[in-house]
């Protein structure tokens, strides 16, 4: 571990590992992502993606890249990160592994959204929306009834259970009030897909991660203080509810906004903080490794989807089949560790 | 009783020197039985009377279960329409509304009894078939099926569900038979669960456009598809599964001492728990096979059975499988009435319904301290 102090009162520590994970990441991610640009009907070597990239190819290759293949990539960039910092943040909060907003029901609000504007009828753009107020709208709900002179973990995973398992319900009812094309087009919405998105699906994500990041990482020094427990972190000077409150909101706004981009991708927000904290080996809260490697996850996934796999299987399979198994050993092990 | 500390005493001898001590400690002139509570026999009258009680009531709503639908049928003549081959209504009573309402008593029976079970095998107050996984594992098992081998419907489909749910019974009771798992923990770990195996069913369903069509009206959870064929292929395994709970009451019990107790009380907790495994993988594998996965009836109603009756097993087993059809049929029936001319899935009511019922439970009880 290296502090830099600062004439003034600033000290600043850097974990080394934690620089050398997070800079892995983001060269296999770019690495990742020229690969995943240059994929397609009309290949590209990754020189020809780089050339065009800084503006130096053709007009047909320059419309290829900018307008259909990056906006799926930056798309999926952008859910990664706003996944895994949310992953992270909800992990924190809850201060138990297992706590993902998969699990706590706002995946299943937003789905509930998004398939409401199905058995309607609406545009994509209604559908989006739909699907973020949903998950705005269940995070409320789930907070207001968790609420007693402040939220408390396990309340609120129990609360967030008990929502799940009321709107799993409903979204199985309303699949089965639209008509069998509608569903078809439903449930690759609800597992998660990045085909066909364009700049319109990424950019109100972008915006707000522009805004929460910088939001959410200024947080955590704070959220590592609770770590200590709520009293001790008070006596330290944190105001806890309200950080409490101010973390859940933002942490909530990711992940519905991320649903409203891509659907509702699984399991991204459970593995990728787990992840982050075993390759760093670092103490409490890693936010930005988290967010880097959920980005990772998605463009690998989406890649492995697109390549390795027959048909035009959606990027949620993947996640899901992959984080499905991942959970199995996580509980094996965690039970052994007797952290569960 | 006091206790003795944790110096190594042989379990026999302690139990004696306990009993010894608590008769020694316990204040002279006090009668047996507690004054406030009433004497045994009259305690046994009343929950046989209540027993009785509860059976009138699921009668009552088997019959308004034949009664209630599309075509109304007045209750008074549904024995009518039942026995008498010249009855206007005999197609309707006899061939859907009959199985339908048979179903609904086994499988209603079957997640109450198995929830009251899983409750008492865990010591867990939020272990339930459907928030643990157990039917989520079942329903995966049978996309599988349905997937690969185009499975429809008929026996394989049981064996498939009870495989699944077979496996998922074993890992959760691997991951929270342990004392340290808390309810809240245990909860978790099986919503965690049931999100990944929902997601790989969404999966299987997303690649076959057939099993969609035929997996979304299953997976709601519904009576709605009954006919006698289904009742008769799970009748046998939820029928074995009953008996093997009602037959593991009495260990249950001792169980809820403590195994060394329990021992000295003469069960066996290693036989004792594979049975009930065995049971539980039965009841919740043959009820979700017939109609879907179903939430929180297995937890609802012996939380409000045992305010009736007490934690004893030998009672509350028997008052659940009475009761937990009550709240399957009653939903069912809410449903054919709330969603004329069509009618609501059972799955939907009872989550709707159950829902807010299991987070006043969570916020009432002290299980929410982390």
């Amino acid at each position: 571990m290296i502090v830099i102090r600062t004439p003034g009162r600033l000290s600043v520590r850097l974990h080394p590992r934690v620089l050398a994970v997070g800079a892995v990441c983001l060269l296999l991610t770019v690495g990742v992502g020229v690969l995943a640009v240059g994929h397609g009907e009309y290949p590209m070597s990754p020189a020809d993606v780089l050339r065009t990239l800084t503006g130096g190819g053709s007009a047909a290759e320059e419309f290829i890249v900018t307008q259909l293949r990056l906006p799926r990539l930056v798309t999926g960039l952008a859910v990664g990160t706003a996944l895994g910092l949310a992953g992270a943040v909800f992990q924190a909060l809850v201060r138990n592994p297992l706590g993902s907003p998969d699990v706590l029901g706002f995946t299943q609000g937003a789905a509930t959204g998004a398939l409401v504007v199905v058995a309607v009828g609406g545009s994509s753009a209604a559908l989006a929306g739909s699907a973020a107020l949903g998950g705005v709208v269940t995070g409320l709900l789930i907070y207001l009834i968790a609420w007693r002179r402040g939220v408390h973990g396990y309340r609120l995973v129990l609360v967030g259970i008990g929502m799940s398992a009321i709107l799993t319900g409903v979204n199985g009812y309303l699949m089965t009030r639209v008509p069998l094309m509608s569903a078809s087009r439903a449930m690759l919405w609800l597992t998660g897909s990045l085909d066909g998105r364009g700049w319109s699906d990424a950019v109100p994500l972008l915006v707000a991660l522009v805004v929460l990041v910088p939001a959410l990482l200024a947080c955590a020094p704070a959220l590592r203080m609770t770590e200590l427990g709520d009293d001790a972190a008070s006596g330290l000077g944190v105001s806890v509810h309200r950080m409490r409150m101010l973390l859940l909101a933002g942490a909530v706004l990711l992940v519905a906004l991320s649903a409203a981009a891509a659907g509702p991708v699984p399991f991204v927000a459970l593995t990728a903080p787990h992840l982050a904290r075993r390759l760093t080996r670092a103490p409490g809260v890693t936010l930005l490794p988290a967010a880097l490697i959920g980005a990772l996850i998605i463009v690998v996934a989406d890649q492995v989807a697109l390549r390795a796999l027959p048909g035009q299987l959606p990027v949620g399979v993947v996640t899901g089949v992959i984080g499905g198994g991942y959970l199995v050993w996580l509980l094996a092990t965690e039970r052994r560790a007797g952290r569960l | 009783m006091p206790r003795l500390g944790s110096c190594q005493v042989p379990t026999a001898f302690r139990t004696t020197l306990e009993f010894t001590l608590s008769v020694i400690e316990s204040p002279p002139y006090e009668t047996p039985t507690r004054s406030t509570a009433p004497p045994r026999h009259r305690r046994t009258a009343l929950r046989a009377s209540g027993l009785l009680m509860a059976a009138l009531t699921l009668l009552t709503v088997a019959v308004l279960s034949m009664a209630v639908g599309a075509k109304q049928i007045p209750p008074g003549e549904v024995w009518h329409a039942l026995t008498d081959r010249d009855a206007a209504e005999y197609a309707v009573v006899r061939e859907l509304r009959l199985p339908r309402t048979l179903l609904g008593l086994l499988a209603g029976a079957a997640l109450g009894v198995a929830g009251a079970a899983m409750q008492a095998l865990t010591r867990n107050p939020l272990a339930d078939p459907g928030l643990l996984g157990i039917n989520a594992g079942a329903a995966a098992a049978i996309a599988t099926a349905t997937a690969l081998f185009g499975l429809g419907g008929g026996t394989g489909q049981v064996w498939f569900a009870l495989l699944g749910a077979a496996i998922v019974t074993v890992g959760v009771y691997a991951v929270g038979g342990g004392r340290a798992a808390t309810p809240a923990r245990l909860a978790l770990a099986g919503a965690a669960l049931n999100a990944a195996l929902y997601s790989y069913v969404s999966a299987v369903m997303l690649l076959n456009a057939a099993g969609l069509e035929r997996l979304r009206f299953w997976t709601v959870g519904s009576l709605a598809s009954a006919d006698t064929g289904t009742v008769l292929r799970v009748l046998p395994f939820i029928a074995v599964g009953l008996l093997v709970a009602l037959a593991a009451a009495r260990p249950l019990n001792a169980l809820a001492l403590g195994d060394d107790a329990a021992q000295a009380l003469g069960a066996r907790p290693a036989v004792a728990r594979a049975g009930v495994i065995l049971a539980i993988t039965l009841l919740c594998g043959a009820a979700t096979a017939a109609c879907g996965p179903i939430v929180f009836v297995g937890l609802l109603v012996p939380h409000l059975v045992r305010a009736l009756t007490g934690p004893d097993l030998r009672w509350l087993l028997p008052y659940c499988a009475l009761l937990a059809p009550v709240l399957l049929l009653g939903s069912d029936v809410l449903g054919r009435v709330v969603g004329r001319p069509g009618e609501l899935q059972v799955g939907l009511i009872t989550a709707v319904v159950g829902g807010p019922l299991f987070l006043t439970l969570v916020l009432r009880t002290r299980t929410t301290r982390s």
